[in-house]
Protein backbone atom coordinates (compact mmCIF):
# COMPACT_ATOMS: atom_id res chain seq x y z
CA UNK A 1 0.00 0.00 0.00
CA UNK A 2 1.56 3.31 -1.05
CA UNK A 3 1.76 6.32 1.24
CA UNK A 4 -0.33 9.34 0.34
CA UNK A 5 1.21 11.38 3.10
CA UNK A 6 3.99 10.95 5.59
CA UNK A 7 5.03 13.35 8.36
CA UNK A 8 8.16 12.73 10.45
CA UNK A 9 8.56 14.79 13.64
CA UNK A 10 7.07 17.84 11.99
CA UNK A 11 6.72 21.13 13.81
CA UNK A 12 5.02 24.32 12.67
CA UNK A 13 5.69 27.75 14.16
CA UNK A 14 3.36 30.62 13.36
CA UNK A 15 4.44 34.13 14.32
CA UNK A 16 7.33 32.68 16.32
CA UNK A 17 4.97 30.53 18.40
CA UNK A 18 5.02 26.73 18.11
CA UNK A 19 1.55 25.57 17.01
CA UNK A 20 2.43 21.98 16.15
CA UNK A 21 5.24 19.99 17.76
CA UNK A 22 6.78 16.64 16.83
CA UNK A 23 3.90 15.40 14.67
CA UNK A 24 4.36 12.04 12.95
CA UNK A 25 1.62 10.69 10.73
CA UNK A 26 1.13 8.49 7.73
CA UNK A 27 -1.81 7.72 5.49
CA UNK A 28 -1.99 4.96 2.91
CA UNK A 29 -4.19 4.78 -0.14
CA UNK A 30 -7.75 3.80 0.64
CA UNK A 31 -7.36 4.79 4.29
CA UNK A 32 -9.01 7.37 6.50
CA UNK A 33 -7.68 8.81 9.74
CA UNK A 34 -9.39 10.99 12.32
CA UNK A 35 -7.84 13.69 14.46
CA UNK A 36 -9.81 15.00 17.40
CA UNK A 37 -8.88 17.82 19.69
CA UNK A 38 -10.25 20.89 21.43
CA UNK A 39 -10.47 24.32 19.84
CA UNK A 40 -7.04 25.88 19.40
CA UNK A 41 -5.20 22.57 19.55
CA UNK A 42 -3.74 23.02 16.04
CA UNK A 43 -6.13 20.88 13.97
CA UNK A 44 -6.73 23.45 11.25
CA UNK A 45 -3.01 24.27 11.09
CA UNK A 46 -2.29 20.56 10.62
CA UNK A 47 -4.79 20.36 7.76
CA UNK A 48 -3.30 23.45 6.13
CA UNK A 49 0.11 21.79 6.37
CA UNK A 50 -1.27 18.62 4.74
CA UNK A 51 -2.87 20.76 2.02
CA UNK A 52 0.65 22.12 1.25
CA UNK A 53 -0.50 25.62 2.22
CA UNK A 54 2.04 25.77 5.05
CA UNK A 55 5.69 24.77 5.24
CA UNK A 56 6.99 22.82 8.24
CA UNK A 57 9.33 24.68 10.56
CA UNK A 58 10.91 21.44 11.78
CA UNK A 59 10.97 17.86 10.58
CA UNK A 60 10.11 16.58 7.14
CA UNK A 61 7.12 15.32 5.27
CA UNK A 62 5.64 14.45 1.92
CA UNK A 63 2.13 14.83 0.53
CA UNK A 64 1.30 12.92 -2.66
CA UNK A 65 5.03 12.59 -3.21
CA UNK A 66 5.80 16.31 -2.85
CA UNK A 67 8.33 17.43 -0.24
CA UNK A 68 6.55 19.89 2.06
CA UNK A 69 9.77 21.81 2.64
CA UNK A 70 10.23 22.62 -1.03
CA UNK A 71 8.24 24.26 -3.78
CA UNK A 72 5.04 22.27 -4.31
CA UNK A 73 3.93 21.83 -7.90
CA UNK A 74 0.39 22.80 -8.91
CA UNK A 75 -0.23 19.27 -10.17
CA UNK A 76 0.03 18.10 -6.54
CA UNK A 77 -2.18 20.84 -5.15
CA UNK A 78 -5.05 20.15 -7.52
CA UNK A 79 -5.12 16.58 -6.20
CA UNK A 80 -5.89 17.83 -2.71
CA UNK A 81 -9.49 18.62 -1.79
CA UNK A 82 -10.37 20.45 1.39
CA UNK A 83 -13.56 21.36 3.19
CA UNK A 84 -12.85 24.01 5.79
CA UNK A 85 -15.11 24.95 8.70
CA UNK A 86 -16.31 28.02 6.76
CA UNK A 87 -17.29 27.40 3.12
CA UNK A 88 -14.82 28.96 0.67
CA UNK A 89 -16.89 30.15 -2.27
CA UNK A 90 -17.15 33.49 -4.05
CA UNK A 91 -20.16 35.13 -2.40
CA UNK A 92 -21.01 37.43 -5.30
CA UNK A 93 -21.33 34.56 -7.80
CA UNK A 94 -24.08 31.99 -8.08
CA UNK A 95 -23.54 28.35 -7.17
CA UNK A 96 -23.35 27.51 -10.87
CA UNK A 97 -20.87 30.32 -11.62
CA UNK A 98 -18.64 29.22 -8.76
CA UNK A 99 -18.45 25.70 -10.13
CA UNK A 100 -17.82 26.94 -13.68
CA UNK A 101 -15.01 29.17 -12.35
CA UNK A 102 -13.45 26.29 -10.41
CA UNK A 103 -13.69 23.98 -13.43
CA UNK A 104 -12.09 26.52 -15.76
CA UNK A 105 -9.22 27.37 -13.41
CA UNK A 106 -8.41 23.73 -12.68
CA UNK A 107 -9.04 22.56 -16.25
CA UNK A 108 -11.88 20.20 -15.43
CA UNK A 109 -14.91 19.57 -17.66
CA UNK A 110 -17.91 21.85 -17.13
CA UNK A 111 -20.26 19.27 -18.62
CA UNK A 112 -20.35 17.31 -15.34
CA UNK A 113 -21.60 20.27 -13.26
CA UNK A 114 -25.35 19.49 -13.67
CA UNK A 115 -24.82 15.91 -12.52
CA UNK A 116 -22.76 17.03 -9.51
CA UNK A 117 -25.40 19.60 -8.51
CA UNK A 118 -28.10 16.97 -8.86
CA UNK A 119 -26.12 14.55 -6.68
CA UNK A 120 -26.08 17.07 -3.82
CA UNK A 121 -29.66 18.26 -4.35
CA UNK A 122 -28.81 21.77 -5.56
CA UNK A 123 -30.06 21.49 -9.15
CA UNK A 124 -32.95 23.87 -8.46
CA UNK A 125 -30.89 26.59 -6.76
CA UNK A 126 -27.91 26.65 -9.14
CA UNK A 127 -28.73 30.26 -10.09
CA UNK A 128 -28.85 31.48 -6.49
CA UNK A 129 -26.06 33.79 -5.39
CA UNK A 130 -23.86 32.19 -2.72
CA UNK A 131 -24.36 35.09 -0.30
CA UNK A 132 -28.08 34.23 -0.32
CA UNK A 133 -27.50 30.53 0.31
CA UNK A 134 -27.79 28.86 3.69
CA UNK A 135 -24.72 27.32 5.32
CA UNK A 136 -25.94 23.85 4.35
CA UNK A 137 -26.39 24.86 0.71
CA UNK A 138 -22.89 26.30 0.59
CA UNK A 139 -21.52 23.09 2.05
CA UNK A 140 -23.41 21.06 -0.55
CA UNK A 141 -21.94 23.28 -3.29
CA UNK A 142 -18.45 22.52 -1.97
CA UNK A 143 -19.26 18.82 -1.99
CA UNK A 144 -20.50 19.14 -5.59
CA UNK A 145 -17.16 20.69 -6.50
CA UNK A 146 -15.22 17.89 -4.82
CA UNK A 147 -17.34 15.30 -6.65
CA UNK A 148 -16.14 16.94 -9.86
CA UNK A 149 -12.54 17.40 -8.69
CA UNK A 150 -12.11 13.80 -7.45
CA UNK A 151 -9.19 14.59 -5.10
CA UNK A 152 -6.66 11.93 -4.14
CA UNK A 153 -6.37 13.41 -0.68
CA UNK A 154 -9.51 14.71 1.01
CA UNK A 155 -9.12 16.94 4.07
CA UNK A 156 -12.23 17.52 6.18
CA UNK A 157 -12.14 20.28 8.79
CA UNK A 158 -15.29 20.02 10.93
CA UNK A 159 -17.00 19.19 7.63
CA UNK A 160 -20.11 17.61 9.22
CA UNK A 161 -20.67 20.34 11.80
CA UNK A 162 -23.91 22.27 11.47
CA UNK A 163 -25.33 20.01 8.76
CA UNK A 164 -28.56 18.04 8.65
CA UNK A 165 -28.53 14.25 8.43
CA UNK A 166 -28.85 14.23 4.63
CA UNK A 167 -25.96 16.64 4.13
CA UNK A 168 -23.84 14.69 6.61
CA UNK A 169 -24.41 11.58 4.57
CA UNK A 170 -23.17 13.48 1.50
CA UNK A 171 -19.90 14.25 3.31
CA UNK A 172 -19.61 10.58 4.25
CA UNK A 173 -20.34 9.51 0.66
CA UNK A 174 -17.67 11.88 -0.63
CA UNK A 175 -15.16 10.38 1.79
CA UNK A 176 -16.16 6.84 0.82
CA UNK A 177 -15.85 7.60 -2.90
CA UNK A 178 -12.40 9.10 -2.31
CA UNK A 179 -11.24 5.95 -0.53
CA UNK A 180 -12.74 3.69 -3.20
CA UNK A 181 -10.63 5.54 -5.77
CA UNK A 182 -7.53 4.62 -3.69
CA UNK A 183 -7.41 8.09 -2.21
CA UNK A 184 -7.14 8.99 1.45
CA UNK A 185 -9.14 11.01 3.94
CA UNK A 186 -8.04 13.03 6.97
CA UNK A 187 -10.93 14.29 9.08
CA UNK A 188 -10.54 16.62 12.05
CA UNK A 189 -13.12 17.64 14.60
CA UNK A 190 -13.37 18.90 18.15
CA UNK A 191 -16.14 16.35 18.69
CA UNK A 192 -15.28 12.66 18.33
CA UNK A 193 -18.98 11.89 17.95
CA UNK A 194 -19.05 14.00 14.82
CA UNK A 195 -16.81 11.55 12.95
CA UNK A 196 -18.62 8.57 11.44
CA UNK A 197 -16.20 7.03 8.97
CA UNK A 198 -14.38 3.73 9.28
CA UNK A 199 -11.03 5.10 10.41
CA UNK A 200 -7.82 3.08 10.48
CA UNK A 201 -6.51 5.33 13.23
CA UNK A 202 -7.80 8.00 15.56
CA UNK A 203 -5.35 10.58 16.94
CA UNK A 204 -5.84 13.11 19.67
CA UNK A 205 -4.29 16.55 19.25
CA UNK A 206 -3.78 18.73 22.30
CA UNK A 207 -1.57 21.79 22.67
CA UNK A 208 0.04 21.08 19.32
CA UNK A 209 1.09 17.52 20.23
CA UNK A 210 -0.51 14.39 18.88
CA UNK A 211 -1.00 10.91 20.29
CA UNK A 212 -2.67 7.88 18.74
CA UNK A 213 -5.68 6.74 20.73
CA UNK A 214 -6.91 3.83 18.58
CA UNK B 1 -5.32 25.58 -18.80
CA UNK B 2 -2.68 27.97 -20.06
CA UNK B 3 -1.43 31.01 -18.18
CA UNK B 4 -3.31 33.28 -20.57
CA UNK B 5 -6.59 31.34 -20.23
CA UNK B 6 -6.33 31.36 -16.44
CA UNK B 7 -5.61 35.11 -16.53
CA UNK B 8 -8.68 35.74 -18.67
CA UNK B 9 -10.83 33.66 -16.30
CA UNK B 10 -9.58 35.61 -13.26
CA UNK B 11 -10.31 38.88 -15.09
CA UNK B 12 -13.78 37.69 -16.12
CA UNK B 13 -14.74 36.79 -12.56
CA UNK B 14 -13.22 39.98 -11.12
CA UNK B 15 -15.27 42.10 -13.53
CA UNK B 16 -18.40 40.06 -12.85
CA UNK B 17 -18.01 40.62 -9.11
CA UNK B 18 -17.39 44.33 -9.70
CA UNK B 19 -20.49 44.57 -11.88
CA UNK B 20 -22.57 43.16 -9.02
CA UNK B 21 -21.13 45.14 -6.11
CA UNK B 22 -20.42 48.32 -8.09
CA UNK B 23 -17.57 49.65 -5.91
CA UNK B 24 -15.86 51.57 -8.70
CA UNK B 25 -18.64 53.43 -10.44
CA UNK B 26 -21.26 53.68 -7.70
CA UNK B 27 -19.03 54.46 -4.73
CA UNK B 28 -15.46 55.54 -5.56
CA UNK B 29 -16.24 57.57 -8.70
CA UNK B 30 -18.88 59.87 -7.11
CA UNK B 31 -16.49 60.59 -4.24
CA UNK B 32 -13.68 61.37 -6.70
CA UNK B 33 -15.95 63.78 -8.62
CA UNK B 34 -16.87 65.46 -5.32
CA UNK B 35 -13.16 65.80 -4.56
CA UNK B 36 -12.67 67.55 -7.92
CA UNK B 37 -15.57 69.89 -7.10
CA UNK B 38 -14.08 70.72 -3.71
CA UNK B 39 -10.76 71.58 -5.35
CA UNK B 40 -12.47 73.77 -7.94
CA UNK B 41 -14.36 75.65 -5.20
CA UNK B 42 -11.40 75.89 -2.83
CA UNK B 43 -8.99 77.58 -5.22
CA UNK B 44 -8.83 81.30 -4.27
CA UNK B 45 -10.13 83.83 -6.81
CA UNK B 46 -6.74 85.58 -6.96
CA UNK B 47 -4.99 82.53 -8.35
CA UNK B 48 -6.15 83.33 -11.87
CA UNK B 49 -7.61 80.87 -14.34
CA UNK B 50 -8.53 77.63 -12.49
CA UNK B 51 -8.36 75.83 -15.81
CA UNK B 52 -4.56 76.00 -15.51
CA UNK B 53 -4.57 73.66 -12.52
CA UNK B 54 -7.36 71.38 -13.72
CA UNK B 55 -5.22 68.64 -15.24
CA UNK B 56 -2.84 68.60 -12.26
CA UNK B 57 -5.78 68.21 -9.87
CA UNK B 58 -7.23 65.53 -12.16
CA UNK B 59 -4.11 63.37 -12.03
CA UNK B 60 -3.77 63.78 -8.27
CA UNK B 61 -7.38 62.77 -7.63
CA UNK B 62 -7.25 60.01 -10.28
CA UNK B 63 -4.19 58.35 -8.72
CA UNK B 64 -5.37 58.68 -5.11
CA UNK B 65 -8.90 57.41 -5.73
CA UNK B 66 -7.69 55.01 -8.40
CA UNK B 67 -5.64 53.25 -5.70
CA UNK B 68 -8.90 52.34 -3.97
CA UNK B 69 -10.26 50.88 -7.20
CA UNK B 70 -7.11 48.92 -7.96
CA UNK B 71 -6.71 47.60 -4.42
CA UNK B 72 -10.30 46.54 -3.90
CA UNK B 73 -9.88 42.86 -4.86
CA UNK B 74 -6.65 42.32 -2.93
CA UNK B 75 -8.01 43.99 0.19
CA UNK B 76 -11.24 41.96 0.23
CA UNK B 77 -9.56 38.61 -0.34
CA UNK B 78 -9.87 36.22 2.56
CA UNK B 79 -7.30 33.62 3.56
CA UNK B 80 -9.74 30.87 2.60
CA UNK B 81 -10.24 32.19 -0.92
CA UNK B 82 -6.49 32.41 -1.37
CA UNK B 83 -6.11 28.83 -0.15
CA UNK B 84 -8.80 27.59 -2.51
CA UNK B 85 -7.14 29.39 -5.42
CA UNK B 86 -3.91 27.56 -4.62
CA UNK B 87 -5.70 24.21 -4.41
CA UNK B 88 -7.41 24.88 -7.74
CA UNK B 89 -3.96 25.12 -9.27
CA UNK B 90 -4.27 28.80 -10.12
CA UNK B 91 -0.90 30.05 -11.34
CA UNK B 92 0.04 33.07 -9.19
CA UNK B 93 1.27 34.82 -12.33
CA UNK B 94 -2.18 34.32 -13.87
CA UNK B 95 -3.77 35.76 -10.77
CA UNK B 96 -1.50 38.82 -11.02
CA UNK B 97 -2.22 39.26 -14.73
CA UNK B 98 -5.96 38.64 -14.45
CA UNK B 99 -6.44 41.01 -11.55
CA UNK B 100 -4.27 43.65 -13.18
CA UNK B 101 -6.22 43.45 -16.45
CA UNK B 102 -9.55 43.75 -14.64
CA UNK B 103 -8.31 46.68 -12.56
CA UNK B 104 -6.79 48.36 -15.65
CA UNK B 105 -10.13 48.19 -17.50
CA UNK B 106 -12.01 49.62 -14.52
CA UNK B 107 -9.41 52.34 -13.98
CA UNK B 108 -9.50 53.34 -17.64
CA UNK B 109 -13.27 53.87 -17.44
CA UNK B 110 -12.94 55.56 -14.06
CA UNK B 111 -10.28 58.00 -15.27
CA UNK B 112 -12.13 58.72 -18.52
CA UNK B 113 -15.29 59.76 -16.65
CA UNK B 114 -13.22 61.71 -14.13
CA UNK B 115 -11.46 63.57 -16.98
CA UNK B 116 -14.79 64.62 -18.46
CA UNK B 117 -15.88 65.83 -15.00
CA UNK B 118 -12.63 67.81 -14.70
CA UNK B 119 -13.21 69.46 -18.11
CA UNK B 120 -16.74 70.45 -17.04
CA UNK B 121 -15.63 71.77 -13.64
CA UNK B 122 -12.34 73.48 -14.54
CA UNK B 123 -12.87 74.37 -18.24
CA UNK B 124 -9.15 74.00 -19.10
CA UNK B 125 -7.77 75.26 -22.44
CA UNK B 126 -7.07 71.94 -24.11
CA UNK B 127 -4.60 72.01 -27.01
CA UNK B 128 -5.62 70.95 -30.49
CA UNK B 129 -5.57 67.15 -30.93
CA UNK B 130 -5.57 66.41 -27.20
CA UNK B 131 -7.97 63.46 -27.29
CA UNK B 132 -5.69 60.66 -28.56
CA UNK B 133 -2.61 61.54 -26.45
CA UNK B 134 -4.69 61.93 -23.26
CA UNK B 135 -6.50 58.65 -23.99
CA UNK B 136 -3.13 56.93 -24.39
CA UNK B 137 -1.82 58.53 -21.18
CA UNK B 138 -4.92 57.40 -19.27
CA UNK B 139 -4.63 53.86 -20.65
CA UNK B 140 -0.94 53.55 -19.75
CA UNK B 141 -1.36 55.15 -16.32
CA UNK B 142 -4.35 52.88 -15.59
CA UNK B 143 -2.38 49.76 -16.57
CA UNK B 144 0.59 50.83 -14.46
CA UNK B 145 -1.48 51.71 -11.42
CA UNK B 146 -3.42 48.43 -11.73
CA UNK B 147 -0.23 46.34 -11.80
CA UNK B 148 1.39 48.36 -9.00
CA UNK B 149 -1.67 47.98 -6.76
CA UNK B 150 -2.01 44.26 -7.49
CA UNK B 151 1.66 43.72 -6.68
CA UNK B 152 1.41 45.83 -3.50
CA UNK B 153 -1.69 43.86 -2.51
CA UNK B 154 0.25 40.60 -2.86
CA UNK B 155 3.21 41.95 -0.86
CA UNK B 156 0.92 43.17 1.94
CA UNK B 157 -1.26 40.04 1.83
CA UNK B 158 -1.95 38.46 5.20
CA UNK B 159 -0.82 41.48 7.21
CA UNK B 160 -3.19 43.09 9.67
CA UNK B 161 -2.55 46.62 8.36
CA UNK B 162 -2.40 45.56 4.73
CA UNK B 163 -4.71 48.30 3.48
CA UNK B 164 -2.56 51.10 4.89
CA UNK B 165 0.69 49.35 3.98
CA UNK B 166 -0.37 48.72 0.38
CA UNK B 167 -1.33 52.39 -0.06
CA UNK B 168 2.02 53.46 1.40
CA UNK B 169 3.82 51.17 -1.05
CA UNK B 170 1.88 52.49 -4.03
CA UNK B 171 2.11 56.23 -3.40
CA UNK B 172 5.88 56.71 -3.92
CA UNK B 173 6.13 54.10 -6.67
CA UNK B 174 3.34 55.81 -8.62
CA UNK B 175 5.43 58.99 -9.05
CA UNK B 176 6.78 58.03 -12.52
CA UNK B 177 3.21 57.44 -13.68
CA UNK B 178 1.93 60.74 -12.30
CA UNK B 179 4.85 62.65 -13.84
CA UNK B 180 4.60 60.89 -17.20
CA UNK B 181 0.82 61.14 -17.50
CA UNK B 182 0.54 64.76 -16.34
CA UNK B 183 3.37 65.92 -18.58
CA UNK B 184 1.68 64.59 -21.74
CA UNK B 185 -0.91 67.38 -21.78
CA UNK B 186 1.52 69.92 -20.36
CA UNK B 187 4.00 69.27 -23.18
CA UNK B 188 1.26 69.52 -25.80
CA UNK B 189 0.21 72.90 -24.40
CA UNK B 190 3.81 74.12 -24.63
CA UNK B 191 4.26 72.62 -28.12
CA UNK B 192 6.91 70.22 -26.80
CA UNK B 193 7.22 66.56 -27.74
CA UNK B 194 5.28 64.01 -25.72
CA UNK B 195 7.23 60.94 -26.82
CA UNK B 196 9.59 60.97 -23.84
CA UNK B 197 6.64 60.97 -21.41
CA UNK B 198 4.85 58.19 -23.27
CA UNK B 199 8.10 56.19 -23.21
CA UNK B 200 8.38 56.80 -19.44
CA UNK B 201 4.87 55.39 -18.98
CA UNK B 202 5.58 52.38 -21.21
CA UNK B 203 8.88 51.67 -19.42
CA UNK B 204 7.17 51.87 -16.02
CA UNK B 205 4.40 49.51 -17.19
CA UNK B 206 6.85 46.98 -18.62
CA UNK B 207 8.95 47.07 -15.45
CA UNK B 208 5.84 46.42 -13.33
CA UNK B 209 4.72 43.63 -15.66
CA UNK B 210 8.06 41.83 -15.40
CA UNK B 211 8.26 42.40 -11.62
CA UNK B 212 4.67 41.28 -11.05
CA UNK B 213 4.94 38.08 -13.08
CA UNK B 214 8.43 37.30 -11.80
CA UNK B 215 7.63 37.87 -8.12
CA UNK B 216 4.22 36.19 -8.05
CA UNK B 217 5.49 32.65 -7.46
CA UNK B 218 8.13 33.61 -4.81
CA UNK B 219 5.51 35.75 -3.02
CA UNK B 220 3.08 32.82 -2.98
CA UNK B 221 5.74 30.49 -1.62
CA UNK B 222 6.76 33.09 0.99
CA UNK B 223 3.18 33.15 2.24
CA UNK B 224 3.40 29.45 3.13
Amino acid sequence: MSHLLQLDSVGVDLGGRPVLTDISLHLGSGEAIAIVGPNGSGKTTLLRLLATLLRPSQGSGTVLGADLRGVVERSVRISVGMITHAPALLDELTVWENLVHFCRISNRPEAVIPRALSAVGLENVADLRVDRCSFGMKRRAEIAWLLIAKPKLLLLDEARSGLDIEARSLVDSLARLTRERSGGVVAVSHDAGDLSLDFVAVHRLANGRMERVS
Amino acid sequence: MSLWQQSKEVMRVDLMVEQRIGDTFRIVLPFAVVALMIFSLAIPAGVGDIGDVGTAVFWGVAILYGMQVALRTSMSETEQRKNIAMLLGLDPAARFLGRSMAAALLLTGFMAVLFVAMVLLFSPDLPVGWACPIALAILLAAAGLAMLATLAGEVASGLRNRSALASLLIAPLAIPMVVGASQVLESMTGNNGILIWILLLITTDLTLLVAGVGLSRPLEEASR
